[in-house]
């Protein structure tokens, strides 16, 4: 059954992109571990932080791509999702720090010691562990993806009411983790980390361990979302998303796709937070901030939405603009050119980046490839079905 | 010769003495001294000085200590001269009374601090007491009944009993209640009528004024001012959920303000339209432009600033609405979730082209005379920017209720929007009303920059902090539905300002957002839900 | 599966793995401008990190500019060991994973020897672990909550000690105060702050009943019931005053709303911690006659120091209306002082400069010295000051000698027998009661 799900959903475009992902996993590492700083190959270690974010960043683009992408679920509040899933491994490396902390209290973290908070509040037991870290950085999430789905999608709260609602709920969460007496650092959030499972977060070989963590989940992430969106559930998804009431009276219980998954998403979402937090050394609430929901969005828009390759292409091209204006001579001018990007990405290339070279390249390849093999071109007309309106 | 000689010398001495009689007392007179230690620039010899100079009985003093209090008193430090710069611009010497011509460089004002402005406002009132200028005696009234300095008991009476209008008679007759209530040898029975008039008064201040009432008073006073004291306070706590009511009004105005332009925008049109809190913002830097100019200009006209505002700041917002509508949102048109990308993008620009322009910190947009300030209305204080805000609001709303409802644009627009195709069929030019209705959506939005520039930061990042709410309120009322945006937003205001005394502020407004998505869970279409085939689309 | 891959491979057409080749070396091209780039050898580069876009533009934009002049003053002067500076100014967007990630850069990449940035302890906090990680120097120009030392960081703000308990003291001493709002952004600082406040309000027989703490969120705007509060606090017959360490954006509607709601100074004066001239500028001051400010440098203050400052200030940035504040002052000796411990190690080299920094005196600008103290925080006077109509301060009240900034606060139980010592002891969280490095042990 597995290898039937994995050889349907993978293609050949899926292939090459878990290929590159795999190779840059491999291969940045190995180039900032073994060779010399002076060689032209070579990755210093701050770059290889940089590249592990945008992969987070990229797990997050494809969750979203996952629900809005196939599904037509707008959600403009997945950043708290991610933002959960980095708190609940915010909250692991806190409790590793232990007596180094700056008032060296064996058990609270600075903040509470700060604050003259005497014990430990009971949210925060079981965070010493890091299975049970590990185990919260998927549930937590779910739960409240789940939580939250049951109730909106059962009353049928579509399109932009949906957005609005996933927006007062990242919005209200922000607001609730600013609270210092919410326990979770308020607004200076959770930072200062020492070590992960005995490991130095700051040493080179931790960083490389986890961008290749961090990769090897992009890649598992990709291939659920393959797996989801070639399946028969996938086609229903997509029938949700072109026409939710047909597919309603054709007898499926709508409810229960959307539910799944939503579900799913908030999951991979908090995976993508929680391998974020130990690269960039600091969780707060401001990840909670609507407008990084939004942007979230963006990046799949801009890489292309319905294509999961382009969800993850759009995050690393957003991304790294934004590193690579906000210094030197254009750091005035940044905002002029990210937003350009976007006007301009949406009003010339309507279907992302990949959608239209997709459907640039698609003609001239069948073109091209027509004496190609039957079960290949089967397979191509079967994905197909991912994108109808921007056929692959 | 002789003759002439000493008729000469007779008449120097004479002038000499002419002068002296001038010119000494001028100089070495006790008012001429204590005016002088207000050169010594020390905050105790200055209050000294104000003290000898409101006992002096000269009828400079209290054109003097007016003209400390609004910082117009200067001081020469090495004459130790002391000059008042009159309202009218005319300068005089404050000892002497005659007129200066110019000051010299080295004249600094004279300073005061917290202790002694109430220091001044105290001698104030009771210089001012019998003043012929009705406001003055008024505020002198009420100051006398802040600090009930017992020697100002005669005076207070004498006031009281020459006093002819009722209102200044009643604050005269509490200042007087004040200062009998803290008199040692006032009577019990005295002391015990005092305590009704300052309960009769009921406010703040006089529930200031009996917690005032030390354990050394006699028992009975203690009991009688606890008695009112409590009885005030019920008093106020009832009137505190009128006070409540009322800022919540006043929020849910600020909302509906901001979200107004969002609901035929967004509402209307269907376009989620992420640049709408930019149009506010430009709204408000045209303002703040508008009074800039006057400032330099014209500053008679400073009053109407926000009249000639009003409708720049809807040109301006409007322009760049239509200009957005051709060049970006009409190649966007069923595809609503990519304006929301489009625009985002748009307001990133207009945020960072705002910022280039006028610099990243705030501006200053001044209140007209008539928005300053506050009223009493029983025990609660009504602020005129606020009111004048809610007013706006409600007036903007019926204009924009009836453009759509009576004239031919507004027409054209509801046809437009409700069945597009049916629409261009019978003639109407769909993709010039499509532009109009955007102009004139964020050209309300720019309409509400210039109000909300009375009560909050004019920065680039001012639009950033409504665009959260006018979303909530447009989808809570219903989109769609102009009424539903005005119940929406006045429910969200009204609830908020109830939860906030509880709840406080940021609970308050988790609160809200939750009641919100709960809510939507059970009218998954807002308030005032459209029906019918339009609908699904 | 395997047999899936290989054949998809074998079937890649050329022209696609030439297309994925041509990504991953386009990639890595792309990433060169981040390849560690030499630095010139003729130039010491000075990293300039504070957000030019988002909220915390409206502050910091300032403290950009003033490092620019100060740089451009010193190279007029030959600049530095005989080098010019350079700056090299990047924008964190008020984003703060991006202060670290800016952070890194320039130490990394642009090789900067000195790093003059953060607003707000989040930004610091954010950045703290990579100064540590790849030693470089930091100077923090705001004034923050203290309970923080180290050895990378150099606080030129004021600790808690140097503003907060000095206007506490003026209010309770001059104007005879018995009653305290403390009103603050919910953030770290104010809640510090706040907690600091009350316990040395405690400490000198106030009572708990007398003292309203209450927080509102960031951007806060809807200050009338908040106001209408203070003033109902207020009208319990006991002289009442509002220590306000409410941030930036919030400041502005709520004095509005005061002035408006007719809360005079002489009524109830307000003290705040984060208004300065910056601030006042985008108001109409006039309302607010009296209310007060407490900081350790205005720009009303008249030295030949300031008035040199304010000048040139004014000349470099063509604009005769540019205010000057606090923090740029606290730039300003920074940046002198590291100049001068540059001169004195003969270095720029961080561990050098590091060790020669404690001890470094320079004048500041309001006619003192500011000394660089073993815990890395500075000597500063205190000011009291009252609005004036024209959106200056008035000087009413001045500590009479200089404060050493604390590190750690006396009157939190936490940190009471805490030092910093960068010199002696080389500890940022020396326990003055178990002699050992490490907090408070356990």
């Amino acid at each position: 059954m597995t290898p039937h799900i994995l050889t349907r959903s993978l293609d050949r475009a899926a292939t090459s992109f878990i290929l590159i992902v795999a190779a840059f996993g491999v291969l940045i590492p190995l180039s900032n571990l073994l060779l010399l700083p002076g060689s032209v190959f070579h990755v210093p270690t701050y770059l290889v932080a940089l590249w592990g974010k945008y992969v987070c960043y990229a797990i997050l683009a494809l969750s979203i791509d996952l629900i809005w992408g196939y599904c037509g679920i707008l959600s403009l509040g997945h950043g708290a999702f991610f933002a959960l899933g980095g708190y609940a491994m915010g909250m692991y490396l806190m409790r590793q720090i232990g007596s180094r902390g700056v008032y060296g209290n064996p058990v609270l973290p600075d903040f509470m010691v700060f604050l003259n908070w005497d014990k430990l509040p009971w949210y925060w037991y079981g965070f010493d562990k890091f299975w049970f870290a590990a185990l919260m950085v998927l549930l937590v999430p779910g739960l409240l993806a789940f939580c939250f789905g049951w109730l909106a999608f059962r009353s049928r709260v579509t399109g932009v009411y949906l957005s609005i609602i996933t927006q007062a709920m990242t919005y209200a969460l922000l607001l609730g983790f600013f609270r210092n007496d919410f326990g979770f650092g308020g607004n200076n959030g959770l930072t200062d980390f020492k070590d992960i499972l005995g490991f130095n977060v700051q040493a080179e070989g931790t960083r490389c361990a986890l961008f290749l963590l961090s990769c090897l989940a992009l890649v598992i992430t990709f291939v659920i979302c393959r797996a989801v969106v070639t399946s028969k559930l996938g086609k229903v998804l997509i029938a949700v998303r072109d026409a939710e009431s047909r597919t309603r009276f054709l007898g499926y219980r709508v409810e229960s796709y959307k539910l799944f998954v939503f579900t799913l998403s908030a999951c991979m979402a908090g995976v993508a937070g929680a391998l974020y937090v130990p690269q960039v050394g600091i969780i707060n609430p401001s990840e909670f901030a609507p407008g990084n929901s939004i942007e979230a969005v963006i990046w799949v828009a801009v890489g292309g939405r319905g294509t999961l390759v382009g969800a993850a292409l759009g995050a690393f091209v957003v991304n790294y603009a934004k590193t690579f204006f906000t210094s030197g001579a254009l750091a005035p001018y940044w905002l002029f050119m990210l937003g350009a990007l976007f006007i301009l990405v949406t009003l010339l290339l309507p279907k992302g980046i990949v959608g239209t070279f997709n459907s640039w390249w698609e003609p001239r390849r069948v073109q091209r490839n027509s004496c190609i093999a039957a079960d290949e071109a089967s397979a191509a007309r079967e994905d197909g079905v991912g994108a109808p309106k921007m056929a692959e | 010769m002789l003759v002439h000689c000493s008729d000469r010398v007779r008449a120097l001495l004479l002038a000499v003495l002419l002068l002296t009689c001038l010119v000494v007392p001028a100089l070495a007179g006790p008012f001429e001294d204590s005016v002088a230690k207000f050169a010594n620039d020390d905050f105790s010899d200055t209050e000294a000085a104000i003290g000898e100079v409101a006992s002096s009985g000269n009828p400079l003093a209290s054109t003097i200590l007016s003209a400390l209090q609004d910082g117009r008193l200067s001081a020469d430090p090495d004459t130790k001269k002391i000059f008042v710069t009159r309202s009218d611009g005319k300068i005089i010497d404050a000892a002497t009374g005659a007129a200066v011509d110019k000051l010299s460089d080295n004249v600094a004002d004279v300073r005061v601090n917290n202790r002694l402005r109430r220091a001044i406002e105290a001698a104030l009132g009771g210089l001012t007491l019998l003043s012929s200028d009705p406001a003055k005696r008024l505020a002198a009234a009420q100051s006398v009944f802040k600090s009930h300095e017992e020697n100002l008991l005669p005076t207070v009476e004498s006031a009281l009993a020459k006093e002819t209008n009722k209102s200044i008679k009643q604050a005269l007759a509490e200042a007087r209640a004040a200062i009998i209530l803290f008199k040692s040898d006032a009577s019990d029975s005295d002391k015990l009528d005092a305590i009704a008039v300052i309960k009769a008064r009921g406010d703040q201040e006089a529930l200031a004024l009996l917690n005032d009432v030390g354990t050394d008073q006699p028992a009975l006073v203690t009991k009688a001012a606890s008695s009112a004291i409590s009885s005030i306070q019920s008093n106020l706590a009832m009137w505190s959920m009128v006070q409540n009511a009322w800022y919540g009004l006043s929020l849910g105005s600020v909302l509906l303000l901001a979200a107004i332009g969002l609901a035929i925008t967004f509402g209307v049109m269907g376009v989620i339209n992420m640049a709408h809190g930019e149009m506010v913002m430009l709204g408000a830097y045209t303002t703040f432009v508008v009074q800039e100019m006057i400032r330099t200009r014209y500053p008679a006209l400073f009053d109407y600033s926000l009249l000639i505002a009003v409708p720049l700041a809807f040109l301006v917002a409007g322009a760049i609405g239509v200009v957005i509508e051709r060049t970006i949102i009409r190649f966007l048109y069923g595809r609503p979730l990519e304006t929301l990308l489009a625009t985002w993008g748009l307001s990133l620009v207009l945020q960072q082209a705002v910022r280039t322009m006028f610099g990243p910190t705030n501006r200053e947009v001044g209140n007209p005379s008539w928005m300053s300030g506050a009223f009493e209305l029983g025990q609660i204080t009504i602020t005129y920017n606020r009111l004048w805000i809610l007013c706006f609001t409600l007036a903007v709303f019926a204009i924009l209720l009836a453009m759509l409802r009576y004239t031919a644009l507004g027409l054209e627009m509801r046809a437009v929007t409700q069945n597009r195709r049916m629409a261009a069929s019978m003639g109407i030019a769909t993709s010039r009303v499509d532009a109009l209705t955007f102009g004139l959506g964020s050209g309300i939005a720019g309409i509400a920059g210039v109000a909300l520039s009375q009560i909050d930061n004019v920065s680039p990042n001012l639009g950033q902090s409504y665009i959260i709410d006018s979303f909530m309120v447009v989808v809570f009322g219903g989109v769609g539905n102009l009424w539903g945006t005005l119940v929406g937003a006045f429910t969200l205001g009204i609830a908020n300002k109830f939860l906030e005394p509880v709840a406080g502020a940021v609970l308050g407004k988790i609160a809200i957002l939750v009641l919100i998505i709960l809510f939507i869970q059970k009218r998954p279409r807002g308030l005032f839900a459209l029906k019918g085939r339009a609908v699904e689309a | 599966m395997l047999t899936q891959l290989t054949h998809d491979i074998a079937t890649m057409t050329r022209r696609r793995a030439l297309a994925a080749t041509a990504g991953l070396v386009l990639g890595l091209a792309a990433s060169s401008p981040f390849s560690p780039a030499q630095a010139a050898d003729d130039t010491i580069k000075v990293g300039v990190l504070h957000s030019l876009s988002g909220t915390m533009a409206i502050s910091e934009t300032t403290l950009k500019d003033t490092i620019l002049f100060l740089i451009d003053e010193q190279n007029k002067k030959g600049g530095v060991l005989g080098k010019k500076l350079e700056a090299v100014v990047v924008d964190p967007a008020s984003n703060w994973p991006l202060f670290a990630e800016k952070a890194r850069e320039l130490i990394t990449k642009d090789k900067v020897a000195v790093v003059f940035g953060c607003w707000t302890s989040v930004s610091r906090k954010s950045v703290l672990p990579v100064f540590k990680e790849l030693n470089n120097i930091l100077f923090y120009p705001v004034q923050y909550e203290g309970e923080e030392s180290e050895r990378n960081v150099f606080y030129t703000g004021a600790a808690p000690n140097q503003q907060a308990i000095p206007a506490v003291d003026y209010l309770m001493k001059e104007e005879k105060v018995k009653r305290w709002v403390l009103e603050g952004t919910d953030y770290v600082y104010p809640r510090t702050t706040n907690k600091i406040l009350e316990a040395y309000l405690k400490s000198k027989g106030v009572a708990p009943e007398d003292i309203m703490i209450n927080y509102t969120p960031f951007g806060f705007s809807d200050w009338q019931t908040e106001v209408s509060k203070i003033k109902t606090f207020g009208s319990a017959g006991k002289k009442t005053a509002v220590v306000s360490t409410i941030n930036g954006d919030a400041n502005v509607p709520f004095y509005k709303e005061l002035g408006n709601q007719g809360i005079k100074a002489t009524d109830i004066p307000v003290v705040a911690f984060s208004v300065g001239e910056e601030e006042l500028a985008g108001i109409d001051t006039k309302p607010l006659l009296g209310h007060l400010a407490a900081w350790n440098y205005f720009e009303s203050i008249k030295t030949p120091a300031n008035e040199k400052f304010i000048k040139e200030w004014q000349a470099y940035t063509k604009n005769p209306k540019r205010v000057t504040n606090d923090p740029m002052e606290a730039h300003y000796i920074g940046f002198n002082m590291w100049v001068k411990a540059v001169e004195k190690a003969g270095s720029t080299d961080p561990d050098k400069v590091i060790d020669a920094l404690p001890g470094i005196e320079t004048p500041n600008l309001t006619g003192g010295v500011a000394k660089m103290l073993p815990n890395h925080h500075i000597t500063k006077p205190v000011f009291i000051g009252e609005i004036k109509g024209n959106g200056q301060f008035d000087v009413v009240w001045k500590t009479p000698g200089l404060v050493a900034g604390d590190a750690w606060s006396k009157e939190l139980e936490g940190s009471k027998d805490l030092i910093g010592d960068w010199v002696g002891k080389k500890c940022g969280n020396w326990n003055t009661k178990t002699n050992k490095c490490g907090g408070q042990g356990s």
